[in-house]
């Protein structure tokens, strides 16, 4: 059975509950590739052995009731565990243990999971290419010398080398879609308010979602099924029905209308990329599908917006982190210096940059111009996609202007590993669902995905449509497990 | 009974300055869960004993805000009369403290739950309207303790993200002494209205007092200071005059009143800058994220209104007409719900008129001389009505009366009982009083013949007389009627 890590969640769940394996199995296979795994510096915390004794103790009660029975998952680091280190991939929270669980990983283990391990992530899942965690980068396994996107990448490049079957991670800006596109999986993040953000390290509360990403759309829409649900415990959670995403799931998409929206052809947008959207847009035409172009204005201003709401948001929701009460302390002669030298110990260039510009627009006499501008820009940029969406029901646009980029290429350059952002941000700002689902290669043989957008809780139909792309697509892994 | 003229004013050495104030009066919701987490808001509990992960702000955690705390803060708008906002936000104001766990304190900044109100004052020269500017929520922040260590300072969270409500006034208030007035009465109103039990020693009331003088006369508003946190009304006052006094002093030397942020030293009774305006904190408010807009239904608010307790000032109203009072009378016995209730309970089963004068004379005079609240006297309503029973039928004197209610207080003893035990039951029968008179006569023979050659001063003397003999249970009103028979 060496070759249970390749199979896709839907399966290990049926194969265990056929008895074709046991959960023990299932869990070693995921750790052994896991132990060969240390170049891809995916891992910050493993649970292999909590892991193992889970698997024994599921095989001898044999509860078959959740979605998830018997199936180890390893998690991003910014969802809080129960007992276990949470670093949201930060210094200052390097020996963090929460006392609670995350609802979104708790309904995972409702469901039958358990945890497999805490996965790298950028420092408070800022970044786009996973080198602003403290706990190094994370390669991408398309090549040693490539990120694997942020800020979800070490999610991504386990789920992409068969370190877990599937995995959790969030997207704020495109943190779940962005790394899903640069290895080849899919990830999809839900509309804001589908699954609670209780229990997950905040970045920017009015963007942040979690979602799940996957092998193939099948399993993509099994895990949405298990972590989405109202939590009372988020107020912005909203209270409405989850619908049966994965037996729902189909690839008839005939006659559903699909947006193309003109802004999203970028200037200097690589040709590949172009001919990726193209080839998208045959897929779904084949399908059965209504291609429209649709405009949406202020497309163009939606970088420049999410570059002011994020960190305005992120630098109060990371005031917290004073060494007062938990996490990285630093001495100091008095509470300012204490104050001081912990923040600048503890946190990254990249996490102060943010803090620092989030600081300048909320600062008074700069509010309206910038925080405030902001906000009024969001509006129009939500009232776009409702505008849209009267005349269509989703909309197809690459998930990235470009395939993984080396390491150290962007990193001294913020703007244009901000730049990555720019197909994934609106959807984070109209808070609206929106996967990425792999679609082809480009010339140098990386994946490269496609992005849909849908109605605000509308994920089947973005699903329904993303399996139509898979079947024609037919994306496969191209790589060998070179690191092992 | 004329009205006294309003008479405070700064006699400057170049004139008379009006002291203009305003109050920021922060009110402990009285509720058993904090603003937005579950622990409770017990007071005087061990250190960190009443703190849940929200109020500690771990990573991940999320306020969730507490109906009960909303429903209080709208019933203390109804009560200020104030103007209820269906739509409100809650903003983050963000600086760092120690004893600030998120970083940020959650409250509303330029969406409040509760606009413009009133409260009115009755002062000695009349009543006044201040206006009250707006009502918001917030959270309260933990207690930092710098005295327990030499070179550590010690945290306790467990007020942290107790419900707050800001109570902003108009600069309507003059003196020192309606600063006294407001503050009872909003105190009485949200007593009334159990929506804060307004005690300012466990710092379920405290105010942040703005002063500023202007000449008489001037219309515009002089520059203002804020002084910070004051938790007691006479530190509120003592502030004021002191403050009030410092702005004259340098406005009239021709330097000018910066404004800034001060705080009330109680030991020196001075106050003294905390930090100017231009080191003003920039808090960088902005909506919480975390927390959708609170949108109000109006049915919820009429609901409200309609369970509405009546409040002092209906309550007044009510005891004038029904119980025939002054308005100074109904003034005093409504200020306290407890008393107001007191009195209510008291005149049940006797005689208005008498029942007003003995709570506001002898009991009152009680509850000052030992400190007491109306809550702690021992006296129940049921004694104390059956205390001015027993004058109204004759059975005990007035005089006698007042040394029952002493001893009624050491253990709340039936007076019925007291009177009996003790033998203090007013002598009223005719026979044995004109035995005692014509024995006070006999004894003072040449006092007579002075009384019958036109000194009728000593009447008097002959009733006390007999009062004396009768250890003071003679029957006041027999004993006069005898005595004028007997001296004709």
């Amino acid at each position: 059975m060496s070759n249970i890590s390749e199979f896709t969640l839907c399966k290990i769940v049926s194969g265990i509950k056929k008895k074709d394996f046991t959960s023990e199995e299932v869990t070693e296979s995921f750790i052994k590739n896991s132990k060969k795994s240390k170049k891809l510096n995916v891992y910050i915390t493993n649970c292999f052995d909590e892991a193992i004794s889970s698997a024994k103790k599921f095989d001898k009660r044999g509860d078959f009731k959740g979605l998830l029975s018997g199936v180890p998952i390893a998690v991003k680091d910014l969802f809080c565990t129960k007992n276990v280190k949470t670093t949201a991939g930060s210094k200052i929270l390097h020996n963090f243990i929460p006392t609670y669980e995350s609802t979104v990983t708790n309904n995972l283990w409702s469901h039958g999971a358990f945890l497999l391990g805490k996965l790298n992530c950028d420092e408070f899942a800022m970044g786009s290419s996973n080198e602003t965690s403290f706990f190094g980068n994370v390669i991408n396994p398309y090549g040693e010398k490539l990120v694997p996107g942020g800020s979800s990448g070490g999610s991504a490049s386990a789920l992409a080398a068969d370190l877990t079957p599937a995995t959790i991670g969030t997207d704020t800006g495109g943190s779940i879609r962005q790394p899903a596109s640069f290895t080849g999986t899919v990830g999809l993040k839900p509309t804001y308010g589908r699954c609670s953000r209780w229990g997950i390290v905040a970045f920017a509360s009015s963007l942040d979602q979690a979602g799940p990403m996957t092998k193939n759309v099948q399993d993509c829409a099994l895990l949405l099924e298990a972590i989405s649900g109202y939590d009372p415990k988020d107020s912005t959670s909203i209270d409405t029905k989850v619908e049966n995403y994965s037996s729902q799931l189909t690839e008839k998409v005939k006659g559903l209308k699909i947006g193309i929206p003109k802004e999203y052809r970028v200037d200097n947008m690589p040709n590949e990329i172009d001919n990726l959207w193209r080839k998208g847009i045959d897929y779904l035409k084949d399908a059965g599908a209504i291609i429209k172009n649709i405009s949406l204005p202020h497309t163009m201003y939606a970088l420049a917006t999410y570059y002011i709401v994020a960190p305005a948001e992120a630098s109060s929701n990371l005031a917290r982190y004073d060494g007062v009460k938990y996490g990285h302390r630093a001495k100091g002669n008095n509470l300012t210096e204490m104050y001081e030298n912990t923040r600048s110990e503890g946190f990254g260039d990249e996490v102060k940059r943010r803090i620092l510009i989030g600081t300048y627009v909320l600062s008074s006499g700069y509010y309206d111009a910038y925080y405030l501008k902001a906000q009024k820009v969001r509006q129009l940029i939500k009232s776009d996609f409702n505008k849209a969406f009267n005349d269509v029901d989703a909309i197809l646009t690459p998930s990235t202007p470009t395939s993984a980029f080396k390491i150290g290429d962007k990193k001294d350059d913020p703007i244009s590993m901000y730049l990555n952002d720019i197909f994934t941000v609106p959807a984070n700002l109209s808070g609206l669902p929106a996967i990425s689902v792999p679609a082809g290669y480009d010339k140098n043989n990386l994946p490269l995905g496609l992005q849909l957008i849908g109605k605000a809780f509308d994920e089947q139909t973005i699903l329904n449509l993303s399996l139509a792309i898979e079947k024609r697509a037919n994306f496969k892994k191209n790589f060998k497990a070179w690191w092992s | 009974m004329s009205k006294k003229k309003f008479d405070y004013f700064i006699n400057g050495e170049k004139g008379r300055w009006e002291v203009i104030i305003g109050l920021e009066v922060h009110a402990q919701i009285l509720s058993k869960s904090k603003l937005f987490s579950s622990s409770s808001t017990k007071f005087g509990a061990e250190p960190n004993t009443q703190v849940s992960l929200v109020d500690s702000a771990f990573p991940g955690m999320l306020p969730v805000i507490n109906q009960f705390c909303v429903e209080q803060s709208i019933k203390t708008g109804l009560g200020l009369k104030a103007k209820i906002n269906l739509n409100s936000v809650f903003d983050r104001k963000n600086y760092f403290y120690a004893d600030l766990p998120q970083g940020y304190q959650i409250s509303q900044y330029k969406n409040p739950i509760i606009g413009e109100g009133e409260v009115t004052l009755d002062m000695p020269y009349g009543t006044k309207k201040i206006g009250i500017e707006r009502l918001h929520l917030e959270q309260d922040a933990g207690k930092s303790i710098h005295d327990m260590d030499l070179n550590n300072s010690y945290v306790d969270l467990n007020r942290s993200g107790v419900a707050l409500m800001e109570i902003v006034s108009k600069p309507d208030l003059r003196s020192p002494e309606e600063v006294n007035v407001y503050i009872k009465k909003l105190r009485s109103i949200m007593r009334y209205l159990g929506t804060c039990d307004g005690n300012m020693q466990e710092g379920s009331l405290r105010a942040d007092v703005n002063v500023s003088v202007r000449k008489i006369g001037d219309k515009k508003l002089g520059t203002r200071c804020e002084i910070k946190n004051v938790n007691s009304i006479r530190f509120m006052q003592m502030a004021i005059e002191y403050e009030s006094k410092r702005q004259v002093e340098l406005l009239e030397s021709n330097k000018k009143v910066d404004q800034e942020t001060r705080l009330f030293d109680t030991k020196k009774n001075i106050t003294r800058s905390m930090r100017s305006k231009e080191d003003a904190h920039d808090y960088r408010y902005f909506p919480d994220p975390d927390l959708l807009p609170l949108n109000l239904e109006q049915n919820l608010i009429d609901k409200l209104k309609k369970e509405l307790p009546e409040l002092p000032d209906q309550k007044k109203e009510r005891f004038i007409k029904e119980h025939n009072l002054s308005g100074y009378e109904a003034n005093i016995l409504v200020s306290e719900k407890e008393i107001s209730d007191y009195y209510e309970e008291v005149i049940k089963e006797c005689d208005k008129k008498i029942a007003t004068n003995w709570i506001t004379v002898e009991l009152f005079a009680a509850l000052n001389k030992k400190n007491l609240s109306i809550s702690e006297f021992s006296v129940s309503a049921k004694n104390l009505s059956a205390l001015i029973k027993m004058i109204t039928s004759g059975k005990i004197s007035g005089k006698i009366a007042k040394d029952v209610f002493e001893k009624m207080q050491i253990n709340d003893k039936d007076p019925q009982k007291i009177v009996e035990k003790e033998g203090l039951i007013q002598q009223s029968d005719p026979k044995e009083l004109e035995k005692m008179i014509l024995n006070v006569l006999s004894k003072n023979e040449d006092k007579v013949a002075q009384y019958k050659s036109g000194k009728e001063k000593l009447f008097g003397f002959f009733v006390g007389q007999v009062m004396k003999i009768s250890d003071g249970k003679a029957n006041p009103k027999l004993v006069n009627d005898i005595l004028k028979d007997k001296l004709k």
